[in-house]
C-alpha cells in the first residue's frame, strides 16, 4: 500500500531510485567512450600485426631485390605499382608492408620493455615517497629534480653512442629515463589513500609496511597505473622513434619505423611516402595507446577528467 | 619570501652538483676511457701515455674535483675534434638555440594558452572539442615526422619557407612550430584545467556578484590566478626544449647547440658532450629556479607570509 | 506598506541534469519592503541558494529562470542582458556568501578587491574609493583599516574575511543585500557578531535584506518577515510572530520542534526530527512536496497541486490541504505517543 501511494506522489520507487549496477555502468562507460573504443581496436591490430608479422607479411623483411627497388605504394600511379607490394619498396628494394609489421613488432616490444622498466623505478619511488613522506619524500624529490634536469633525448643519444647501440641498451637507457611520470603520479595518488581509514585500521591491526604497501596501497593506485603506464608507453615508443631517427637506436637492417623515416630522408624530394608510411605509423600507433590510456581514466575515474 | 628564495636556490646548487657528478661519470661509460679515446692501433704504452697526459691515472675523486673547478670557472674542457676549447664552441652556437627556443616557446604559449582558455569558457563547445583533438594530435606526432611533414609541404610542394639554414627569419618559421608544437598539448591542458577550475571557485562568484565585467572577471581575476602552474610548466617545457632541439636542428640543419652535440656524438667528441649535457641542465635548473622564484612574486600567499 | 524594493512573481528555476530537468525553485512569490529583513528558511537542497543566485542571475549554465514579475526598485529585471545585469550586481543589489574563506580572490589585496566593487559602478578616483572602503571597514568592526587595505586575503581569518566581504556588499550603497546562509562556516561566537553586524547596518544604511538560512535561531533574532522552503516552494510565510506563534505547515512545526528551548525542553528528552530526506525534484510532481515525510498524510496530499493559502491573517499564508488546528493536535498527540 505504501509503495502505491509513494507512486501517486511522484516520489520516484526503488526500482527508479537505484542506479544500474556498477558492472553496467562501467560497461556503459566503456562503451560510451568513442576514443577508447577506437583507440583499443586500431592498438589491438597493430598488436596483432606484431603478433603474426611472420605469418601475414607478403615477403621478408631484409629480403633486398635491388631490381625492385622503390615501387610505390598501390595508390600512386606509375608502370611498377603492383599489388604484390601493397605499400611499394624502399631504396634497396624490400617490402615496405613487410617491414611495416616487423617494425611493429620493435615498437610495441621497446615501448612495453622500457615502460616495465620505468614503471619499476617509478612506482617504487613515488609509492614510498608518498606512504613515508618527510625525508623520504625529500630524498625522491631531489632524485626527481635531478632526473628532470637532465636533458632526455641528448643524454640517451650521449650513452647509447658511448656503450653502443642494441636493442637492450636503448630499453634500459629509455627506462631508466622516463620513469619521472610514474614517480610524480603514484606520490600523489599514495598520498591520497595513505589517510584513508582502510589503511589506518590495516596499520592499527599491527600490518607489517610491505604488506599494507601491496596489499592496501597498491591495488587502489592500480587504475592511476595503468594510464601512466600507457602513456609512458607511447612515450617511450617516440623516443625510440627518435633515437633511431638520428642513427643511435635500432640499427640497420632491422625494421624500426623511426629508422624507417631515417632511411628514406634523402628522398624526401623523390619518393616523399617512403617517409609518410612510417611516420604515420608512429603516429597512429601512439595515438591509439593514448586513446586507450586518457580513455581507461575517464572510464575509471570520471572525475579525474583534467 | 628571502628565507623560501635561499632555501630553493640550496636545493638548485645541490641538484647542479648532483647533474655535474652524473656528466662526469660519462667518461667511465664506455669502460677505460684511455682505451677509447686511443686509436685501435695503439700499442698498451701508448695508452699509458695518454692516461697519464689527460690524468686517468689519478684517483676518480681527484678527477672529478678538478673538471669540476674548471668548469665553474667556465672551462669545459677541451675538445679533441675541433682542438678549441669546448665552452668557446657552446658560446658560439648557444645564442642560434635560444633564439630557436624563444620562437618556439612564443608560438607554443600564444596557440596554447588562448585555445585553453576558450576552451575552459566553453566546456564542451566546438572549440573545446577542437582544442582537445587537437592535444592528443600534438602529443602523438613524433616531432622528426611532423618537421619533415612540414619540410615537404611548405618546403618542397608549395616552396613557400626555406628548408635548411638560418639565414633570415623564414628559416625559424617551421622548426619553431615544430620544437613548439610538441609542448602545446601539456600548456593547453593545464590552462584549460586551471581555468575550469579557477573558473568554478568562489572568488570568481564574488568578483561577478561585483558586477564587473565578464572581460575583467576573465583577465583579472580568473587567468591571473591559473596561469601561475602555467609559468611553472612553460619554464620546464622551455628547458625540454632545448634538449629536444637536437632532433629539430638535425632535421633542419640549424647550427645550434642541438646540431652540435649530434656532431660531437657523431665525432664521439666526449669533452663537448659532456659541456653540452652539463650547460643544459645547469640552464634547465636556472630556468626552473627563476620560475619558482616568479611564481612566488605572483602569488601572494608565499610573497607575504 | 511602501513601494517594495523587490517583487517577484512565480519565479521558477528549473536545471538541466542527466535524468531530466531539475525543478529547483517553483512558483515563488515573495516582495522586500525598503528597510525590511526577509528570511528564508530551509534544509539543505530546498532551492534557498538558487533562489538567490538566480535574483543576481548567477545562476549555472545549465540552469534558467523565468518569472511573471521580477522588480527590484521599480525596475524590471526580466530579459535584462548580461552587461545591464552586471550594471546591477554589486550596485543596486550584492551578495554575501557562505564561505568567506574562498570568497575573497588570493592574488589581490583586499583593498584592491573593494575598491574595485566602487569604481567599476561609481565614477571615482583611488582614492575616494579607498576612503570609503576604510570607512566601511571600520564600520563592519576592522580596527586599522587603512593599514588592512595592503593585507591578502590568507592573511585573515573567517571572520574578518566575512567583515570584509559584508564591507565590499556595502562599498556601492544597495537597496537590497543577499546573504547566503554568512554565518555558517564561521566560529559559533563569531556567528552571533557578524549577524548583529548585518542587523545594525541594514538599520543605519536602511538596506532590505534577504537573509537565507537553516537556522531558526539566526531568523527569530532578526528577520521581519520568514518563508518556510521546501523542496522547490515556500511551504509558509508570514510575519517572524505568525510563523513562530502559529507555524501552520507539518514542515514548519517539524523545524521548529528540532530546536530546543530553555525551560521548555525537558532534560532527556528527544528533540524532533523530520524522518525521511528531501525527494527527487527532478520533473513534474503531483500533490504535496512534503508527503512522502509528512505524519498527517492523506490522500487528498497525493494528488493536484497544493496551493498557498491564508491563514487567520491574509499576511499568513501556508501550503497545506489540512488546518492548522487539526495539524497541531495530531502533532502534540503524536509528541505525547
Amino acid at each position: 500500500m505504501a509503495n502505491v501511494s509513494l507512486a501517486r506522489a511522484g516520489i520516484p520507487t526503488a526500482e527508479e531510485i537505484l542506479e544500474p549496477s556498477p558492472g553496467a555502468m562501467l560497461r556503459r562507460r566503456i562503451f560510451g567512450n568513442i576514443g577508447l573504443l577506437f583507440g583499443a581496436v586500431v592498438l589491438l591490430t597493430i598488436v596483432f600485426m606484431a603478433l603474426f608479422a611472420g605469418v601475414i607479411s607478403p615477403g621478408d623483411p631484409y629480403d633486398q631485390v635491388l631490381s625492385r627497388k622503390l615501387i610505390p605504394p598501390i595508390w600512386h600511379d606509375g608502370p611498377k605499382v603492383t599489388w604484390e607490394h601493397p605499400l611499394g619498396t624502399d631504396a634497396l628494394g624490400r617490402d615496405y608492408l613487410t617491414r611495416l609489421f616487423y617494425g611493429a613488432r620493435i615498437s610495441l616490444f621497446i615501448g612495453f620493455a622500457a615502460m616495465l622498466i620505468s614503471g619499476v623505478i617509478g612506482t617504487t619511488l613515488g609509492v614510498l615517497a608518498g606512504y613515508f613522506g618527510g625525508r623520504v619524500d625529500m630524498v625522491v624529490n631531489f632524485i626527481l629534480t635531478t632526473r628532470l634536469s637532465l636533458p632526455v633525448v641528448l643524454v640517451a643519444l650521449a650513452v647509447v653512442s658511448l656503450i653502443g647501440s642494441s636493442l637492450t641498451v636503448v630499453i634500459w637507457v629509455l627506462g631508466l629515463l622516463i620513469w619521472d611520470r610514474f614517480a610524480v603520479v603514484m606520490r600523489s595518488a599514495t598520498q591520497q589513500i595513505r589517510n584513508l581509514e582502510f589503511v589506518s585500521a590495516a596499520q592499527a591491526l599491527g600490518c607489517s609496511t610491505p604488506r599494507i604497501i601491496l596489499s592496501e596501497i597498491i591495488p587502489n593506485i592500480a587504475n592511476h597505473l595503468i594510464v601512466v603506464a600507457t602513456l609512458e608507453m607511447a612515450h617511450a615508443i617516440l623516443l625510440e622513434a627518435a633515437l633511431s631517427f638520428l642513427g643511435l637506436g635500432v640499427q640497420p637492417p632491422e625494421p624500426s619505423w623511426g629508422l624507417m623515416v631515417a632511411e628514406a630522408k634523402g628522398l624526401i624530394f623523390f619518393d616523399s611516402w617512403l617517409i609518410g608510411i612510417p611516420g604515420a605509423a608512429i603516429f597512429i600507433l601512439v595515438l591509439s595507446i593514448n586513446l586507450v590510456g586518457d580513455g581507461i581514466r575517464d572510464v575509471t575515474a570520471p572525475e579525474n577528467r583534467n | 619570501m628571502l628565507a623560501y628564495a635561499l632555501k630553493r636556490l640550496g636545493v638548485a646548487l645541490l641538484v647542479a652538483l648532483t647533474v655535474s657528478i652524473i656528466t662526469f661519470s660519462m667518461v667511465y661509460l664506455p669502460g677505460d676511457p684511455a682505451m677509447a679515446l686511443a686509436p685501435e692501433s695503439a700499442s698498451q704504452e701508448d695508452i699509458e701515455h695518454i692516461r697519464r697526459v689527460y690524468g686517468f691515472d689519478r684517483p676518480i675523486l681527484v678527477q672529478y674535483l678538478d673538471w669540476l673547478v674548471h668548469a665553474v670557472q667556465g672551462d669545459f674542457g677541451h675538445s679533441h675534434y675541433l682542438n678549441e676549447p669546448a665552452a668557446n664552441v657552446i658560446f658560439d652556437r648557444l645564442p642560434t638555440t635560444m633564439l630557436l627556443g624563444a620562437c618556439a616557446i612564443t608560438f607554443a604559449l600564444l596557440l596554447s594558452i588562448p585555445l585553453g582558455v576558450l576552451a575552459a569558457i566553453r566546456p564542451n563547445s566546438l572549440i573545446d572539442r577542437f582544442a582537445l583533438a587537437l592535444a592528443v594530435v600534438g602529443q602523438a606526432m613524433p616531432t622528426f615526422w611532423f618537421a619533415l611533414t612540414m619540410m615537404l609541404w611548405f618546403g618542397i610542394t608549395w616552396r613557400l619557407l626555406p628548408i635548411t639554414g638560418t639565414a633570415s627569419w623564414k628559416n625559424f618559421v617551421m622548426p619553431a612550430i615544430a620544437l613548439g608544437y610538441y609542448v602545446t598539448p601539456g600548456v593547453m591542458r593545464l590552462t584549460r584545467a586551471g581555468m575550469l577550475e579557477v573558473l568554478a571557485s568562489d572568488y570568481i562568484r564574488t568578483a561577478r556578484a561585483k558586477g564587473l565585467q565578464p572581460m575583467r572577471v576573465l583577465f583579472k581575476h580568473a587567468l591571473r590566478n591559473a596561469i601561475l602552474p602555467v609559468v611553472s610548466l612553460a619554464a620546464v617545457q622551455f628547458g625540454f626544449m632545448l634538449g629536444g632541439s637536437i632532433v629539430i636542428e638535425t632535421i633542419f640543419a640549424i647550427n645550434g647547440l642541438g646540431f652540435l652535440a649530434w656532431e660531437s656524438i657523431q665525432r664521439a667528441d666526449l669533452p663537448m658532450m659532456q659541456a653540452i649535457v652539463l650547460v643544459l641542465s645547469v640552464f634547465y635548473i636556472a630556468l626552473t629556479l627563476l620560475a619558482d622564484l616568479l611564481n612566488a612574486f605572483l602569488d601572494p600567499r608565499i610573497r607575504v607570509s | 506598506m511602501a513601494q517594495p524594493i523587490l517583487e517577484i512573481e512565480n519565479l521558477c528555476v528549473d536545471i538541466k541534469v542527466p535524468s531530466g530537468l531539475l525543478r529547483a525553485v517553483q512558483n515563488i512569490n515573495f516582495s522586500v519592503a525598503k528597510g525590511e529583513t526577509l528570511c528564508i528558511v530551509g534544509e539543505s537542497g530546498c532551492g534557498k541558494s538558487i533562489t538567490a543566485l538566480s535574483l543576481m542571475n548567477l545562476l549555472p549554465r545549465t540552469a534558467t529562470r523565468s518569472a511573471d514579475k521580477l522588480m527590484l526598485d521599480g525596475r524590471d529585471l526580466r530579459g535584462l542582458g548580461e552587461r545591464e545585469m552586471s550594471d546591477l550586481r554589486g550596485n543596486r543589489m550584492a551578495m554575501i556568501f557562505q564561505e568567506p574563506m574562498t570568497s575573497l580572490n588570493p592574488a589581490y589585496s583586499i583593498g584592491n578587491q573593494l575598491e574595485e566593487a566602487m569604481q567599476r559602478h561609481r565614477n571615482v578616483g583611488t582614492g575616494e574609493a579607498r576612503d570609503r572602503a576604510v570607512f566601511l571597514l571600520e564600520k563592519v568592526g576592522i580596527t586599522g583599516a587603512r593599514g588592512r587595505l595592503g593585507q591578502y586575503p590568507h592573511q585573515l581569518s573567517g571572520g574578518l574575511r566575512q567583515r570584509v566581504m559584508i564591507a565590499m556588499s556595502l562599498m556601492c550603497e544597495p537597496a537590497l543585500i543577499l546573504a547566503d546562509e554568512p554565518t555558517t562556516a564561521l566560529d559559533v561566537t563569531i556567528q552571533a557578531q557578524i549577524l548583529h553586524l548585518l542587523a545594525d547596518l541594514r538599520d543605519e544604511f536602511e538596506t532590505s535584506l534577504i537573509l537565507i538560512t537553516h537556522d531558526l535561531g539566526i531568523v527569530a533574532r532578526v528577520a521581519d518577515r520568514v518563508a518556510v522552503m521546501y523542496a522547490g516552494e515556500f511551504v509558509e510565510t508570514g510575519t517572524t510572530e505568525q510563523v513562530f506563534n502559529a507555524p501552520s505547515h507539518p514542515y514548519t512545526q517539524g523545524l521548529l520542534r528540532c530546536i530546543p528551548i530553555p525551560g521548555k525542553t525537558k532534560r532527556g528528552e528527544h528533540l524532533g526530527a523530520i524522518p525521511g530526506i528531501v525527494p527527487n525534484l527532478v520533473g513534474e510532481m503531483q500533490g504535496c512536496h512534503f508527503a512522502s515525510r509528512c505524519s498527517h498524510v492523506h490522500d487528498a496530499c497525493q494528488s493536484g497541486h497544493i496551493a498557498l493559502r491564508a491563514s487567520f491573517e491574509e499576511s499568513h499564508q501556508y501550503r497545506c490541504v489540512l488546518t492548522p488546528k487539526v495539524c497541531a493536535a495530531n502533532s502534540k498527540r503524536k509528541v505525547v505517543a
